[in-house]
């Protein structure tokens, strides 16, 4: 991994026995009618989509730190050479300033595609994107928009990332009316929904599970397709609990629903989220009905996190349905430590345990 | 056609080493002035105690070669310096802030109105500056009338604009209409040149119907797309990354427009600032930043504020030609704001204008400025030097005005402000359900039920809220 930047320790990622023992990737296989596919992991699906997206719009850039080589985790190799430095190019490394001057790019026309190193140095934006990016056309009367605007940003654990390296961070833009948030789970769904937020009329912030950069292979489309957002997946089917997560975290509740059908006897649904903010809540909510019993599990802190609220709507709109309180399996309120990381996680015995206690409630 | 803006892009404009290039460049027609004031004394010698490096160094060279042997002249190659400027020495020395001279202030005419150096007169027609003349006096009439409405409590909130006309409409007056803003909330006089009328402004610091951006943000908060002036936000700076990010789609647009962004100098100290300073030199943005140094952020002095030559030390700092000028001068803002322009589009690089001027107003209508600095201060500046008497009295000297002629003008503009003033009360307020649109372009389903949680609750309780005030249809 060609990871060089600033103070930012290097990573390696797959280098560590134990990152990777905390899920296992389950692939999506493309549909027969997508045509042509090619073998691609989750940064070269990222990749593809970013090349569709500029050659489809002449008015796309991209910039960012370190984006101008091909980016740290390799999401922009090659565009530059393809499509000049004036779309593609080094922004000086100042995370308030990337978010700033994209927003005024996609005030002027453009389509603006930011990426922030790290999800957790996305902070020194914060004010730029929840005062000036959501509020924007609100603000204006629906006469200025930075719907043009698309921020990109690897986020998750990774094995080692340890503080800094390793956030969740979408609840904290949840709060916050005017984005969308969207966070995949793999290449064929990455590409998919990258190319839907770069052309959507609204900010988006593309969260992208760096964990899964090189482990997440598909058979990807080669076309231009886009999925869409504020759509939840079912990804399996099941009668007695529903499982919600997003990014990785999908893949470990995939693991736990055959976990659960083995050893629990027990029938789970399993949702991806894809999309944190507006989110799907029809989909959800009848999944609860049927099954009447949910686990939400995500990486970030349980506090505050996302499944608060979609637990909060749960119990609103499905309440006559549940058989047991929702359940959440989620981070500890701890800072996300380096060495611990093992048993900070919301792992597949953890999830377990939590169905164990769902059924028998 | 990629490759040209490739080409534009990537390219460094060549150093330029002071302010004096800046200058003689972009006044070309009209530089001799300028040049008299900063030949010798920008960035120069202070006095015999601190010596500028390069001397020192001259002096020990020529020893040495006359002595010894010759020495090969060594220039440092680190990769992050500009190895054209720098060299070694053999001295410790910091630089001190002392070194440099203050910046000069450039200016066209004096307190009077007299122009001082015949060449440096723009020579603007008289209906220009008449316009310039109406629009500034126009916007000092409206101020009064919102700030007396404030006081009455018929708006909640207003800014006004005393003592810094001359900095709004001696720039908006050299740029192009269709040149984006992005102001601060001091910048009105802008939108007035652009020929905003009264009412809409007013229907803004109303919220009501008329308001364009739908009565959602607080008074003096104006947007208006067809006048090219993106709304102005509270958070104070975040509109500076914003313009570079705008000006460089105008680069590849090939618009031939640029971008004008307004601060004040402690909207300067904000992180966003440094953040659009360096993105607009790196990336060659054409940007002209406008500050406005009025010596007070709310209750802070500038000596609170910073430590170095005020803003426009700032920018040779970011390689951004930069210029200091006499903010209640109309036409030496003119002047360097046409120049800059010029610069902007020419070298495709960003421009830094200092306007100094002072604040004669309170901060806001929450603020009573008299409890952190004297009300004679604030006297003196009105009288000795405002740039509405400045302009008059220029015009005076040419025959364009007289007191004839203001005595009707001011009832005339008296008349456009109560009109606008009485017609902005009149209207009602927005449909209330204009709270819920435009957070995205479409609806999300999820606000889409609080809409009907509202109504369900109107239905119930509309006794309780002040339905008379809105607009019962929503559009």
């Amino acid at each position: 991994m060609n990871n060089t930047s600033r103070s930012k320790p290097q990573l390696r990622i797959g280098c560590h026995q134990r990152c990777l023992s905390h899920f296992a990737f389950k692939p999506d296989t493309a549909a027969v009618t997508d045509g042509d596919t090619s073998r691609m992991n989750l940064f070269q699906a990222i990749n593809n989509a970013l090349e569709i997206a500029l050659e489809s719009d002449s008015k796309a850039v991209i910039f960012g730190e370190d984006v101008g080589f091909g980016g740290v985790f390799r999401c922009t190799v090659g565009l530059q050479d393809k499509f000049g430095k004036d779309r593609i190019f080094n922004t000086p490394l100042c995370e308030q300033g990337i978010v700033g001057f994209g927003i005024g790019l996609a005030a002027a026309g453009a389509t603006a595609i930011a990426e922030i190193q790290f999800a957790d140095y996305i902070f020194p934006a914060f004010d730029q994107i929840v005062n000036e990016a959501a509020k924007f056309r609100y603000r204006s009367g629906n006469q200025f928009d930075c719907g043009g605007l698309t921020i990109r940003a690897p986020c998750g654990a990774v094995g080692h990332g340890a503080l800094y390296h390793s956030q969740s961070v979408e609840s904290y833009f949840a709060h916050c009316p005017g984005l969308k948030i969207v966070i995949p789970r793999g290449p064929i769904q990455a590409k998919g929904l990258l190319l839907s937020c770069i052309r959507d009329r609204n900010p988006c912030i593309f969260f992208e599970p760096k964990i899964l950069y090189r482990l997440a292979v598909e058979q990807v489309p080669v076309k231009d397709y886009m999925l869409p957002i504020s759509k939840a997946e079912v990804l399996v089917e099941g009668d007695d609990v529903t499982l919600i997560g997003w990014g990785t975290q999908v893949h470990v509740l995939h693991e736990v629903c055959d976990m659960a059908r083995d050893s629990l006897n027990t029938s789970c649904e399993l949702i991806d989220l894809a999309t944190i903010m507006p989110w799907d809540q029809e989909t959800v909510i009848k999944s609860v009905k049927k099954t009447g019993r949910a686990l939400i599990a995500h990486e970030a802190p349980i506090t505050a996190g996302f499944g608060a609220e979609i637990a909060a709507v749960l119990q609103k709109e499905c309440f006559l349905y549940l058989e047991a309180p929702i359940f959440r399996v989620a981070g500890y309120d701890t800072p996300f430590a380096h060495v611990f990381e093992p048993f900070y996680l919301p792992d597949k015995w953890k999830c377990l345990e939590a169905i164990k206690k769902l059924i028998n409630y | 056609m990629i490759r040209l803006i490739s080409f534009r892009c990537s390219s460094i404009p060549p150093p330029k080493t002071s302010l004096l290039n800046f200058a003689s460049y972009s006044l070309r027609n009209t530089q001799s002035i300028l040049t008299r004031i900063l030949s010798n004394e920008f960035f120069g010698l202070t006095d015999g105690r601190k010596r500028f490096h390069s001397e020192s160094i001259r002096n020990q060279q020529t020893k040495q070669i006359a002595t010894v042997e010759p020495v090969v002249f060594e220039r440092p190659d680190y990769p992050s310096i500009n190895n054209f400027r720098s060299k070694f020495i053999e001295k410790l020395h910091f630089i001190d802030p002392d070194d440099f001279k203050g910046i000069p202030v450039y200016r066209v005419m004096d307190r009077d109105g007299v122009v001082i150096d015949e060449e440096q007169d723009p020579n603007l027609s008289r209906e220009f500056l008449t316009k310039i003349y109406k629009g500034m006096t126009l916007l000092n009439s409206m101020d009064r009338v919102l700030y007396e409405s404030q006081r009455q409590g018929r708006i909640s909130f207003y800014m006004t604009n005393y003592g810094e006309e001359g900095t709004h409409f001696g720039s908006a007056s050299a740029l192009s209409d269709n040149d984006l803003v992005f102001g601060q909330y001091r910048e009105a006089g802008v939108l007035i040149w652009r020929g905003q009328n009264l009412e809409k402004l007013m229907a803004q610091c109303y919220g009501n119907c008329d308001d364009l951006c739908k009565g959602r943000s607080m008074p003096v908060h104006y947007g208006d797309k067809e006048r090219c002036f993106v709304p102005i936000s509270s958070p104070l700076s975040t509109q500076m990354p914003q313009a570079v990010g705008a000006a460089y789609a105008f680069k590849r647009q090939n618009s031939n427009r640029v971008v004008i962004c307004y601060f004040g100098e402690g909207a300067a100290s904000e992180g966003d600032f440094h953040a659009a300073m360096n993105f607009a030199a790196t990336l060659s943005a054409p940007v002209i930043f406008f500050c406005r140094n009025n010596g007070y952020a709310i209750s802070t002095p500038t000596s609170e504020q910073y430590r170095g030559d005020g803003i426009a030390c700032r920018g040779p700092a970011y390689g951004i030609p930069s210029i200091r000028v006499d903010g209640n001068d109309v036409l030496a803002v003119y002047n360097a704001t046409l120049a800059a322009r010029n610069l902007c589009l020419e070298e495709s690089r960003p421009v830094l204008i200092e306007a100094m001027t002072y604040r004669i107003g309170h901060h806001s209508t929450s603020d009573d400025s008299s409890a952190y600095r004297s009300v004679d201060e604030v006297q003196s500046w009105n009288q000795k030097d405002h740039p509405i008497t400045r302009l008059r009295r220029y015009m005076e000297r040419k025959e364009w005005w007289n007191n004839e002629k203001e005595e009707s003008w001011k009832i005339e503009s008296k008349e456009t402000v109560m009109k606008a003033f009485m017609n902005a009360e009149k209207q009602p307020k927005p449909n209330y359900l204009e709270m819920f649109n435009d957070v995205y372009d479409e609806m999300p389903d999820s606000l889409k039920s609080q809409v009907n949680d509202l109504e369900e609750h109107l239905k119930l309780y509309s006794d309780n809220y002040p339905m008379s005030s809105f607009k019962q249809k929503n559009r």
